[in-house]
């Protein structure tokens, strides 16, 4: 229940930033809607660490506001933000058994003793702890303890967000699945506002509603895992989201089409126009999904065949362009590929992506 | 399964137990050997175990004894609290860091007589800054008085000492995870909540290496006090004690079962700890 606002964002671990490369998060305007499960992907040090960190007061940022349901809570200590972590790695305190821990936060807020065990109690059935609630939480393993440390997030009935920082980091993969889906259904019914940092793309697009990609410390889109397959609107999310990333080729245009390698490739209605002229780098993405080989009697741009692998429902074919360029193409495996040296590859307009200084033009 | 048998690799065992006779049964032996018989120029009478008899209902030797554990009890009282409050207030990463560490190994480094020799004259009420000073406030005397004898002695050793156990807690604080004390925030933990439940738990295995080496390195203690008292003022301990025996009154037979009940009072305690050690461990698995 907690609508969270970041205005006018940025920080750095620096005293005297000089310049925008020592900020650990560039300057940014975001918005988590109330209820949302969000994922928040990129690479390692790129800032989700330290912008989760800042959601929850772990962290000051040097400039810009945090807003809880429009409060502004940027220099609030974390205990009095109504917000919930959960780390990497396991937090249990090991002296306590697993009740102790579920009520610690309770306790340490001077709740009632009848309403601790209430709420310990509740939170230990939604997260199929109850058979162990009396045990030591030192002996249990680590998918255990990771359900401890969410469910002493989940216990204050104050918590607007839950905060995950790669969670299941040291889970067994099968345990992996299990807690994904209890998160994923605690989501339903608790409707909280969900943020799940990990670097994953897999774990982010069957979690989350929504992505943000966080790249540089940049906040570079935010869309449904559909979004980001589809349009992604930075090179960095073409090649981060899919398997293999979107191919990518510099260009230049020429008449409303690009120009590759001397070949013209026709871009969608109006994309060309829309490129800024000072443009440094201009670069065509296409996905490997989308890109294919020209049918008998099509046109297209020859390219040579260089390697194909088979991977189960589906094959990889790799192509060399005429200037030596590599790309990729994933077909159905039933698909013929052309024999090595005729092969031409067609591009579809609409799945051809212009990007000038690896931001979207259409 | 059957297992191939071959006397011969007895032999391999041989240097081990060469080279363990030489250096610690051949030894102790020989002080074993003392304490159950007189031995007196080149002749010799079986006496079993009149000498520890001897050793066991002698005044000089429980007083020193009880002086002993007064003191090892004392020491640790102070220094293991002390150390870890120490180890908590010093700051976890920065430019700091080395510098508290080199401070804190500086006292380790000093040999045990040239502590005694600092205290020594440190502590003296004409010349030494400490005991002049505390002549200000109180009649203070090393030499003279009983109290402030002990008081000198202790706080001697807490000086030289201390510093492991801060370098040992500091060590394992620095193996908890950062998300702990963030977690611990999120939680709205007090600082002694922080301390009770996450920091202690994870000290409890060096703590008790800390105790065990203080306690053992304590109840040995020699040079120390001997440089500081000579043993005066009732601050003649344990091996303070046997070295009066061995050395000015050549008693043997006496310093030798002396030396055997001294060692296994050590051996025993410290086996106590080590099963204590043993717990901790279980415990967290």
């Amino acid at each position: 229940m907690a609508r969270i606002d970041l205005k006018e964002l940025a920080h750095s671990y620096m005293a005297m930033p000089s310049g925008p490369e020592d900020y650990a998060l560039r300057r940014m305007d975001h918005t988590w809607e109330d209820g949302g499960a969000y994922a928040l992907l990129g690479p390692s040090g790129c800032g989700k660490t330290t912008l989760l960190n800042i959601i929850s007061g772990l962290v000051k940022p040097s400039e810009g506001q945090v807003l809880f349901n429009g409060q502004e809570v940027t220099r609030l200590e974390p205990e009095h933000r109504n917000i919930a972590q959960v780390f990497q790695f396991p937090v249990i305190y090991d002296t306590m058994t697993v009740r102790q821990n579920l009520g610690f936060p309770l306790k340490n807020r001077g709740m009632e003793p009848s309403y601790i065990q209430e709420r310990v109690e509740t939170v230990a059935d939604m997260l199929g702890l109850t058979e162990s609630l009396d045990r030591k939480a030192v002996g249990l393993g680590a998918d255990e303890k990771q359900k401890i440390s969410m469910g002493r997030g989940l216990v204050r009935e104050d918590v607007g967000a839950v905060l995950f920082d790669e969670p299941l980091t040291v889970i067994d993969p099968h345990m992996k699945w299990q807690l994904r889906r209890k998160l994923k259904e605690l989501h339903e019914t608790l409707d909280l506002t969900l943020i799940y940092v990990t670097h994953d793309q897999i774990e982010a697009l069957t979690f989350a509603d929504k992505v943000v990609v966080l790249y540089g410390g940049k906040v570079v889109q935010l869309g449904t895992p559909q979004e980001l397959f589809e349009e992604p609107a930075h090179t960095f999310v073409g090649y981060f989201i899919g398997s293999p990333g979107m191919n990518f080729m510099d260009c230049r245009l020429d008449n409303g089409a690009a120009v590759v390698d001397g070949h013209r490739i026709d871009l969608a209605e109006g994309v060309a126009d829309r490129a800024p002229g000072d443009a440094k780098q201009l670069e065509l993405g296409i996905r490997p999904e989308f890109l294919r080989f020209a049918d008998e009697g099509e046109e297209g741009v020859p390219a040579n065949v260089d390697d194909i692998r088979d991977l189960g429902n589906f094959q990889i074919v790799t192509v060399t362009m005429g200037d030596g360029r590599r790309l990729q193409l994933k077909m159905d495996e039933e698909k013929a590929v052309p024999s090595s040296d005729n092969a031409r590859l067609v591009f579809p307009p609409q799945w051809t992506k212009l990007y000038a200084d690896s931001e979207l033009v259409g | 399964m059957e297992r191939p048998v071959n006397q011969g690799a007895w032999l391999m065992v041989l240097p081990v137990v060469l080279i363990v006779s030489f250096s610690a049964i051949v030894p102790l032996m020989t002080v074993v050997n003392y304490s159950f018989q007189d031995i007196l120029y080149g002749t010799s009478s079986w006496v079993g175990t009149e000498f520890y008899t001897d050793v066991l209902t002698d005044d000089a030797f429980r007083r020193a004894l009880g002086r002993q554990f007064l003191f090892s009890g004392i020491v640790l009282l102070i220094e293991v609290p002390l150390g870890v409050g120490v180890a908590l207030c010093m700051p976890r990463r920065g430019a700091v860091v080395s510098a508290c560490l080199v401070l804190m190994a500086l006292p380790l480094l000093i040999p045990w007589p040239v502590v005694g020799t600092i205290w020594q004259i440190f502590g003296r009420p004409d010349i030494g800054l400490f005991g002049w000073g505390l002549n200000t406030f109180m009649d203070y005397n090393y030499t003279g008085d009983v109290f402030d004898a002990w008081m000198t002695m202790i706080v001697m050793e807490v000086w030289h000492w201390t510093s492991l156990v801060v370098l040992l807690s500091y060590a394992g604080l620095q193996s908890v995870p950062e998300a702990f004390y963030q977690a611990a925030r999120i939680d709205g933990a007090s600082r002694f909540a922080i301390f009770r439940n996450i920091e202690l738990p994870k000290l409890k295995g060096v703590l008790m290496i800390a105790v065990l080496l203080r306690f053992m390195d304590s109840f040995k203690i020699y040079a120390e006090p001997f440089t500081l008292t000579g043993g005066g003022n009732q601050t003649t301990l344990l091996s303070q004690q046997l070295s009066i025996k061995v050395i000015e009154q050549s008693d043997y037979g006496y310093a030798a079962a002396y030396s055997i009940i001294y060692f296994l009072i050590i051996l025993l305690l410290s086996y106590v700890f080590y099963i204590g050690l043993l717990n901790v461990g279980k415990e967290q698995e």
